[in-house]
């Protein structure tokens, strides 16, 4: 059963810079396959130019899945480095 | 083969080692047809893994010589190359194309390079843009079994060769492997130039030709004293060079004993060596060199490296920092100099003819005078930690100083009212305006110091820009005319018992020492490295004489003439 989570991004620079390295790096700890979904284009999340090349501003909504065998853990932590680097809610 | 050509002595001492060329090499390939598709696909992931090593390498040597800031930007090159879509859509390319590594990474970075300097209005993606270049550089690098220069990897005694060094190259510099440095391009003010005095790296640059006639491994000769190059040099020269190198770290190790003394005349006068500064980093040099006093702290640097305008604790923090260093030793803090070559992305000022003419320093401070106000508070506030004093930059009329000091005196009530602790703060003028010079009797009842500004004040008056090769000739220090007005501002402030400093590169020349001396200036403030070469001459000089030499070089024609007094009376 693939995780699923929406979030609303409220960072002033939205997913550029810094915070798209921590949620990169944060993906990447995992096996699962990790996307990120905006204006209907799918990301891997662990692909730091494919999130760049989304542009996701502040006031977006995205959506991020993790699918495979850590899948709950990724999305833990994935959904804490949003949080804790004021990124989204 | 022997060859020797010239460029432009641009930091002391004589360097002697092999070439390393910082020129980006030959990465251009074919595009060719392949068969073993895993073959190629392994050669990607090898360069990709070489490519981070090499990145790694550099990271940690960048983190080390600049800090964990300034290193960020290689953990997005290791993230590039890390990138599990980059090499899949590489290695995919690969397959379905049947075309060699080289061009299947070439096709994939380009496409990214593209889409992210399509980005326009983002800054930030456009910067990534250079990023991907930067790493495909690398990669293609190692397909192609050429080495990419790296400074930050250098590991044996080199001299640097370039077209031109940047803030980041030099920044990766290691001191202990970099004997020496040799650039096409630049001149004595250029940035790699500074960098290689503060760093004590002998330096020629602005050479046109080093790129072109020196290869990597040649044994290269850098005289920084005179600006002579030898490339591959024979054993008799190479026997003089390594004497003259060694005479001058010898002279050096000598002036070094000097740290802790005081700058005094041979008959027993006193004065202040001081140096030149530009942001709080500069204090260790300063220190290291026995300064008796900061001289000059050009404040500009910290609105030129900030993406806004400085806060009043922003300043502040700066301004205590430098303080506190000092003690009780005077900090001259100069108030901001923008417009003239320097300015600001965030605060656009008008677009003028003539901008060394025009809205600048004191006189944009007294326009906008918030600003103004903003850098008066933090430097009143700083003032409890040490010994600062206040300079106007740029004043030609009294009504200017005047207009300033009044600013400052209702900031400082303001703060003294709010039980603010604040120090014995000194009010001077820069004079760099002839007006000012030639006035000086009227401010010295006003002021509490002068601090002669010299660079600019012989461009005003001799109304030429030394950056201009076609007129540069009329940057004549010793000019009869500039040493006048010079000794009008020393003589008119002792006569009212004020303080004169100078704070141009004229305090540190050794051919003005003796003049300045001799007019009894009472500070000399010059960029950090020559402090102890400066209290070394003054040990040398008599007041007494250097006053007869002083009258006479007053009554010279030229500046020439002028030279050859200095030279006749110190040799």
């Amino acid at each position: 059963m693939a995780q699923s989570k929406d979030f609303h991004i409220i960072a002033e620079t939205g997913i550029h810079a810094r915070p798209a390295t921590l949620l990169v790096q944060a993906a990447s700890k995992f096996a699962s396959d990790v996307t990120l979904s905006y204006q209907g284009k799918d990301v891997n999340l662990k692909s730091i130019m494919g999130v760049m090349s989304l542009g996701v501003g502040q006031g977006a909504d995205v959506t991020i899945k993790a699918e495979g065998s850590d899948e709950e853990a990724a999305m833990t932590t994935i959904a804490e480095a949003m949080a804790t680097e004021g990124l989204a809610e | 083969m022997t060859k020797n050509f010239k460029g432009i002595a641009a930091s002391n001492g004589v360097a002697i080692a092999k070439a390393y060329l910082l020129v980006d090499p030959d990465l251009s390939f074919e595009k060719t047809t392949i068969t073993n598709v895993a073959a190629e696909q392994a050669r990607v992931d090898d360069a990709l893994k070489a490519s981070s090593n090499d990145v790694q390498l550099i990271k940690a040597k960048a983190t080390e010589n600049l800090g964990a800031a300034e290193a960020e930007v290689f953990e997005a090159h290791l993230m590039v190359l890390a990138d599990p879509e980059m090499s899949g859509a590489i290695k995919q390319k690969i397959e379905d194309d049947k075309i060699n590594a080289e061009q299947a990474v070439k096709e994939v970075t380009d496409m990214y390079i593209s889409m992210f300097d399509a980005m326009t209005d983002n800054e930030y993606m456009q910067e990534r843009a250079a990023d991907i270049r930067d790493v495909t550089k690398r990669i293609l690098s190692h397909l192609l079994q050429v080495s990419l220069p790296n400074p930050a990897l250098i590991n044996e005694e080199v001299v640097l060769v370039s077209k031109d060094l940047t803030p980041s190259d030099t920044a990766q510099l290691d001191r202990q492997f970099v004997k020496g440095i040799l650039t096409d391009l630049g001149g004595r003010t250029a940035h790699a130039s500074i960098m290689a005095r503060t760093l004590e790296i002998p330096a020629v640059v602005g050479s046109d030709q080093a790129t072109s006639e020196v290869s990597n491994g040649d044994i290269v000769i850098v005289d920084g004293l005179t600006g002579d190059v030898v490339v591959n040099p024979d054993a008799d020269t190479l026997a003089t060079y390594q004497k003259k190198s060694a005479d001058f770290l010898a002279q050096r190790a000598e002036w070094a004993k000097l740290k802790d003394e005081k700058s005094v005349s041979a008959d027993g006068k006193e004065f202040i060596v001081g140096a030149n500064i530009g942001a709080p980093k500069d204090m260790q040099a300063v220190l290291d060199n026995g300064s008796e006093g900061v001289g000059l702290y050009r404040t500009e640097f910290l609105y030129m490296e900030s993406d806004h305008l400085p806060t009043e604790d922003e300043q502040f923090d700066a301004y205590k920092a430098v303080v506190e260093k000092m003690g009780e030793k005077p900090v001259t803090v100069r108030t901001m100099d923008i417009g003239g070559d320097k300015h600001l992305d965030y605060w656009k000022l008008p677009e003028e003819e003539n901008p060394f003419l025009g809205y600048r320093a004191i006189r944009i401070s007294l326009d906008q005078t918030d600003i103004f106000r903003t850098q008066l508070r933090a430097l009143i506030r700083a003032s409890a930690f040490g010994n600062l004093w206040i300079m106007f930059p740029m004043i030609a009329t009294l009504a200017e100083f005047r207009a300033a000091k009044k600013i400052y005196l209702e900031e400082r009530a303001k703060l003294e009212k709010a039980g603010t602790t604040i120090g014995e703060i000194k009010l001077g003028i820069m004079i760099e305006i002839p007006a000012a010079a030639v006035l000086a009797d009227k401010f010295a009842k006003e002021v509490d110091f002068f601090s002669i500004g010299t660079n600019d004040l012989i461009g005003y008056t001799m109304a030429a820009d030394r950056g201009n090769d076609r007129v540069a000739y009329l940057y004549q220090p010793y000019n009869p005319s500039i040493l006048r007005l010079i000794n009008t501002v020393i003589a008119a402030a002792h006569k009212e018992g004020k303080f004169v400093a100078m704070c141009g590169e004229m305090a540190g020349d050794p051919v003005a020492v003796p003049l300045l001396v001799g007019m009894g200036l009472d500070e000399f403030s010059m960029s950090a490295p020559s402090v102890l070469q400066t209290r070394s001459l003054m040990k040398k000089l008599d007041t007494a004489e250097m006053k007869v030499l002083a009258e006479k070089a007053l009554d010279a024609e030229t500046n020439d003439e002028v030279i050859q007094l200095v030279v006749d009376a110190t040799k």
